[in-house]
């Protein structure tokens, strides 16, 4: 009160001068930590900044794509982001190279006035005459999505039972213990390939989420828990204990703090093991044909010998979008790596 | 040791311990012993899944089976249910539950996978037996060359004392490591077999040229095999490399190397008999952990080739919905898996002395 009776009484130069200052230190205490860090820890750094620059380009290019136009308006959706992943755009302009790229030979042949403009088609089109800009900004939030909701389910199954393992020992541990020994053994992906052959349905995204982590939270329960029987040992939970904690408040303030580098790092491996193993999933034919995910349109490309009719375009981008995804989200985990584990530091 | 020394001192527990039990104690307390019941248990819990799912979901795999076929076909579908039963009783379909899942337990413990329902006559091993050679030996040529190969790489960028433009090497075998074996599959198609036109881009062996123990044979399927072999093999050397790396830089602070520094050794034999000795023993762990995910990125790596092993069995079995035919692959996979991790994880403490099982 005291501090805002008197603030009330400034200039506006005082003001301002007051606010640089606050902001000078905020800057000082919260922000320029991280750069520091950023420039100890660049992998991190750089694979923060290559998926936010991945999820920028989609954003915008959703907002861009996705607005309604005009001439579309007699099909079921007004924008070309969803006629043209839908049901594809004019059939003319099927298997049509990039625009922008004027000296790529057409596969189909066509007249020079035909040509579309140099924006139209700027990932060019498939054989059923898709928009592939359109399919691609569809599916790289479809495949990111599959990820994050595996990597959220198994990181917080694998977390509380391997706090229930760590916690209680005895029978809860073993049989913890042997289930996730034993799902760690069997792959998940083959596991998979029965339950939705036997489902008979085609899963959406986030039921394919939920299944990955069905099969995924083991590795993370592994993880977790190791850590937790290290953690518990540790003095200052022994003397929280002693002083009269209650469990759920030793886990939440005592060791979660320490926990957080690890799970984080499990979450981003399950992350990246599960969009792995959903696009080998939709590469094997098990997905679901109606999305343009990135693993469908591996699979289409696939079927549809792509690469022996030299329709680059077509599994290029996509390509590029993948490796992206799993480039950032492995610098991201050797970044986490380093911050949780100080020995892995770069020798200066 | 326990035991008797307190037998000793107090002789209420003097009484001689049943044999039995103490058989019994010192046999399940045996590392090997627990090892082998957690792969006969892993095998068990992955074929009683495999086994309960259709069941679960109440379908009839050899109905829903016959009603595609009579689709494509164009069939009338009449007399189709009387088929579909014919078919189950031949198939032991028919019979109560817990007498298919005992005859399943034991077909299975010998083996046996029962018919394809696509190819009816040929039971599923016929069709495996036929694949699994292309599969055995493209997996163990790339992924044990990887693993040295890898190993070594990674042995050399987590060495302080190795040439500095060695470490330019890191980003690109990282940037290898990530990205999934299928998805480089197709880039070293496009380059080699499309635009270089160099290498085959299907198949094992040349179409209409019949497997045989011939020179032009064995080179034309050296030939097929490269592609796919480069694609798991630029991928896992990745991976390894960046274990290794972790480790040497790991174990450059430890510090028996320190002493053999001041003993004077020369750097090539601590390098070799000290730094990579001890670094090597956490990459075999990585090897039985790793092994499932190699695998089922080289099972998809066989589908983009057309290459004729497991992956690609498996892919035109789930084509066809061929359930028996599917089920039989993934536990064959399943159990090879099991049985490689078990060996690694018993060869282990032959390798580190430091680590012994045999009690507690």
């Amino acid at each position: 009160m005291a501090r805002a009776a008197g603030t009330r009484n400034l200039t506006m130069g005082t003001r301002i001068r007051l606010a640089r200052r606050r902001w000078g230190i905020f800057f000082q205490e919260r922000i320029e930590p991280i750069f520091l860090y950023g420039r100890r820890n660049p992998s991190l750094i750089v694979g923060l900044a290559m998926l936010g620059a991945l999820l920028f380009f989609t954003v915008i290019g959703i907002l861009v794509y996705g607005q309604t136009e005009p001439h579309l308006a007699g099909r079921a959706q007004q924008s070309r982001l969803d006629a043209y992943v839908s049901s594809g755009a004019p059939v003319q302009d099927k298997r049509l190279p990039p625009s922008w790229c004027t000296w790529c030979e057409d596969i189909v042949e066509r007249e020079p006035d035909e040509r579309p403009s140099l924006f139209q088609y700027p990932m060019g089109t498939d054989t059923q005459s898709r928009d592939l800009f359109a399919t691609n900004l569809r599916g790289i939030p479809l495949t990111l999505g599959t990820g994050l909701i595996a990597g959220l389910l198994s990181v917080g199954i694998g977390t509380v039972t391997a706090f229930i393992a760590a916690y209680y020992r005895g029978v809860p541990d073993v049989l913890i213990r042997l289930l996730t020994d034993v799902g760690i053994s069997i792959p998940g992906l083959l596991i998979l390939i029965i339950i939705r052959i036997q489902l008979g349905t085609e899963l959406v995204w986030w039921q394919l989420g939920a299944g990955l982590a069905a099969v995924g939270w083991v590795f993370s329960s592994r993880t977790v828990r190791s850590q937790v029987l290290v953690l518990r040992e540790q003095p200052y939970v022994e003397i929280a204990r002693q002083s009269g904690m209650s469990g759920l408040a030793i886990i939440f303030r005592e060791m979660m703090p320490n926990l957080i580098p690890y799970i984080t790092a499990s979450f981003v491996g399950s992350v990246a093991g599960s969009i792995l193993a959903s696009i080998g999933l939709e590469a094997l034919g098990l997905g679901d044909f109606s999305s343009p995910s990135l693993g469908m349109t591996v699979y289409w490309v696939i079927q549809f010998g792509a690469i022996t009719l030299g329709m680059w375009w077509w599994w290029l981008f996509p390509l590029v979008f993948i490796v992206i995804i799993f480039v950032s989200l492995f610098l991201i985990s050797a970044g986490l790596d380093e911050w949780s584990n100080p020995r892995l530091r770069r020798q200066a | 040791m326990v035991t008797r020394t307190n037998a000793r001192r107090n002789p209420a527990l003097n009484s001689r311990p049943n044999p039995v039990v103490a058989f019994v104690v010192a046999f399940f307390g045996n590392f090997i012993v627990q090892r082998f019941l957690l792969f006969l248990l892993t095998i068990w819990v992955a074929a009683t899944v495999i086994f309960m799912l259709p069941r679960l979901t109440g379908q009839d795999p050899v109905k829903e089976k016959l009603l595609l076929e009579a689709q494509r076909g164009g069939s009338v579908q009449a007399g189709m249910n009387e088929m579909a039963k014919e078919y189950s009783a031949r198939l032991g379909l028919d019979l109560p539950l817990h007498v298919q899942y005992v005859n399943y337990l034991s077909d299975l413990s010998r083996l046996q996978f029962g018919y394809s329902i696509a190819y009816f006559p040929r039971t599923v091993n016929e069709i495996i037996a036929d694949s699994i050679i292309w599969s055995l030996g493209l997996m163990t040529v790339t992924l044990s060359l990887a693993f040295v190969l890898g190993t070594g790489a990674g042995a050399l960028l987590g060495w302080s004392r190795s040439p500095g433009w060695l470490s330019y090497a890191f980003m690109p075998l990282l940037t290898l490591s990530a990205i999934p074996q299928y998805m480089l599959g197709l880039v070293l198609m496009f380059i080699f077999a499309i635009i270089l036109n160099l290498l085959p881009f299907f198949g094992a062996y040349s179409p209409g040229n019949l497997p045989e123990w011939s020179l032009s044979f064995v080179l034309d399927m050296l030939k097929h095999a490269i592609l796919p072999a480069l694609s798991i093999l630029f991928s896992a050397v990745g991976f390894w490399a960046i274990g290794m790396r972790g480790m040497m830089i790991n174990t450059q602070g430890e510090d028996f190397m320190v002493q053999a520094d001041a003993k004077g050794l020369n750097g090539a034999r601590i390098f070799v008999r000290y730094a990579i000795r001890n670094a090597l023993l956490p990459q075999v762990t990585g090897l039985a952990i790793s092994f499932g995910t190699l695998l089922t990125g080289a099972v998809l790596v066989e589908v983009l080739f057309q290459y004729p092993g497991l992956g690609n069995t498996l892919f035109y079995a789930i084509r066809v919905s061929d359930f028996f035919q599917i089920t039989g692959i993934v536990m064959t996979i399943i159990i090879s898996l099991s049985l490689a991790t078990m060996v690694i994880d018993l060869v282990y403490p032959l390798i580190d002395p430091r680590v012994k099982y045999s009690q507690n």
